[in-house]
């Protein structure tokens, strides 16, 4: 781990300000991805703002009948909160597919929307990778691709993004709030949050150099059968291959959204609108534009047959 | 490789192979803070890098946490902090000033044990017992879990109490690897502390 400086943040806007004046500076929260980063040294922060001491660790009602979830919020708090396993169990059930329980006591609401990508040679810093080294290369492309990506990939990354949450929140439609480093807020529906990778697979998300998300706000709840379901290695403490979340109406219209197969949580609108039609319709217009590799095209089928178990769940 | 890289560097913070080239900063890459753990403070000074475990570890020599993956991949360093369990390997010992750890050694001694290490005695409950004091303090943490309600993935209906089964138990263990595979006995001892604490 390279050394670096620290300070505790006395406020959000402190905060921003901070990270404004060293573009080297990243702020610290639960830690459990940025300081694994750190020792490989993938991360190498001169500076960390630790904002632990900030607040924003509450769930209040907004006066739209949605939640506003404070981004320091911990993962075990949100998937147990009241509120959100009545009426967002999409988000509790995303919640604890995903870590370990030592994780989730630590890592944050904010803090698991922006964690990296697991993909082996962004962790392997003796191989190219233009997340890690932008223009160095994609390794992963010719190489072992079973866990990565199958749509929105670019010629310069296969990089899947691995959280169980962002897929969750992705379905509801959730609004990511932020303060910039001059101070001014904004709201960006999650929708716009993150990007695909294209030439620049290092910008993984709209925020600005400095922008802190101070919150994530949830619309009014909207019923439905919420269904998250997860195909991975292991039957616990493993990232997804495929994950599909998803929320069903009684007249089988609804959302989905799918986990494990691309840069972003991956979902559609010509997907949704095909629900009545069953899973193959849906899976179909999922990866209408999919170029998977030999090793990972069997994510294709398993999207479809996935799908096909989440909306029978749905029917029982 | 890796994980005594990592111990060797947080151990000699002012080894010259690693300082910074900007020399006037390294007065700023130490930070002072109180540490309390098993209800005692330490005052100490430490490099900026130093991880809890580390600290805890080198610095305060309490041995019984264990650095096995130091990536949070296999949960030895499990401790409660403030009544939470933690991966210890993933958290700077600086962010936790006036917080209070609890670590094996907090937990009972030889002669006066917990129950839930008399618990992993009875059942076996290991072979090499590296992993063992992470899976003692988690599974003190999962069982205060249960009690509080928090769901897991192995929690069927969510408006209703989380259970005491092996299932949950199993699933909520899965944080911390064993590779002598002493799983089954764990989930025993568990269980059968879990029966003689209620």
């Amino acid at each position: 781990m390279r050394a670096f400086t620290y300070e505790r943040a006395s406020s959000v806007e402190a905060a921003a300000k901070a990270a404004a004046s060293n573009r080297d500076a990243k702020f610290i929260a639960g830690g459990t991805n940025l300081l694994d980063l750190m020792k490989l040294e993938i991360e190498t922060p001169t500076h960390l703002i630790d904002v632990n001491g900030l607040g924003l660790d509450r769930i209040e009602k907004t006066p739209e009948g949605g939640l506003r979830i404070g981004a320091l919020v911990r993962n075990t708090d949100l998937a147990a909160h009241d509120a959100i396993r009545k009426d967002y169990s999409l988000l509790t059930r995303a919640l604890v597919a995903g870590a370990s329980g030592q994780l989730r006591n630590k890592a944050t609401t904010a803090g698991n929307l922006l964690q990296r990508t697991r993909c082996p040679y962004f962790y392997d810093p003796n191989q190219p990778c233009n997340k890690r080294r932008p223009g160095s290369g994609c390794s992963a492309i010719g190489g072992i691709t079973r866990q990565l990506a199958v749509v929105g990939t670019s010629k310069d990354c296969l990089a899947t993004h691995p959280s169980d949450m962002a897929v969750a929140m992705r379905v509801l439609d959730a609004v990511v709030e932020t303060v910039r480093s001059d101070g001014s807020s904004r709201s960006i529906p999650i929708a716009e949050f993150y990007r695909l990778p294209a030439d620049t697979p290092h910008i993984e998300t709209e925020l600005e150099a400095g922008e802190f998300i101070t919150a994530v706000v949830l619309p009014a709840p909207i019923g439905g059968k919420h269904i998250y379901r997860k195909v991975r290695d292991r039957a616990s403490y493993a990232f997804a291959l495929v994950s599909i979340g998803a929320v069903i109406q009684e007249d089988g219209a609804g959302r989905v959204a799918v986990g494990g197969v691309a840069h972003k949580p991956w979902r559609m609108e010509a997907a949704d609108m095909e629900l009545a039609n069953g899973a193959h319709a849906v899976s179909a217009a999922l990866m209408a534009d999919a170029r998977p590799t030999e090793q990972n095209r069997f994510k294709i089928d398993l999207v479809r047959r996935t799908l096909g178990a989440v909306l029978n769940q749905a029917r029982s | 490789m890796a994980a005594t890289a990592a111990a060797s560097l947080a151990v000699g913070a002012d080894n010259p192979t690693r300082a910074e080239p900007n020399a006037k900063m390294d007065g700023q890459n130490r930070t002072r803070v109180t540490l309390s753990v098993n209800g005692k403070n330490h005052d100490l000074d430490l490099d900026n890098r130093t991880t809890l475990l580390d600290a805890l570890r080198e610095h305060l020599h309490l041995t019984g946490t264990k650095k096995g993956c130091d990536h949070g991949q296999c949960g030895a360093c499990t401790v409660i902090v403030d009544g939470r369990r933690i991966n210890a390997c993933l958290t700077l010992a600086i962010m936790h000033e006036e917080e209070a750890v609890t670590t094996i050694e907090g937990l009972g001694q030889p002669g006066n044990l917990h129950p839930m290490q008399a618990a992993f005695v009875r059942h076996d409950g290991f072979q090499c017992g590296y992993c063992t004091p992470g899976q003692i303090c988690s599974s003190l943490a999962v069982l205060e879990e249960i009690k509080a309600n928090i769901p897991s993935h192995a929690t069927g209906d969510l408006a209703a109490a989380a259970s005491l089964t092996p299932e949950e138990i199993r699933e909520r263990m899965s944080g911390n690897i064993c590779r002598c595979g002493a799983y089954s006995n764990i989930v025993d001892a568990i269980l059968d502390a879990a029966g003689t604490r209620a």
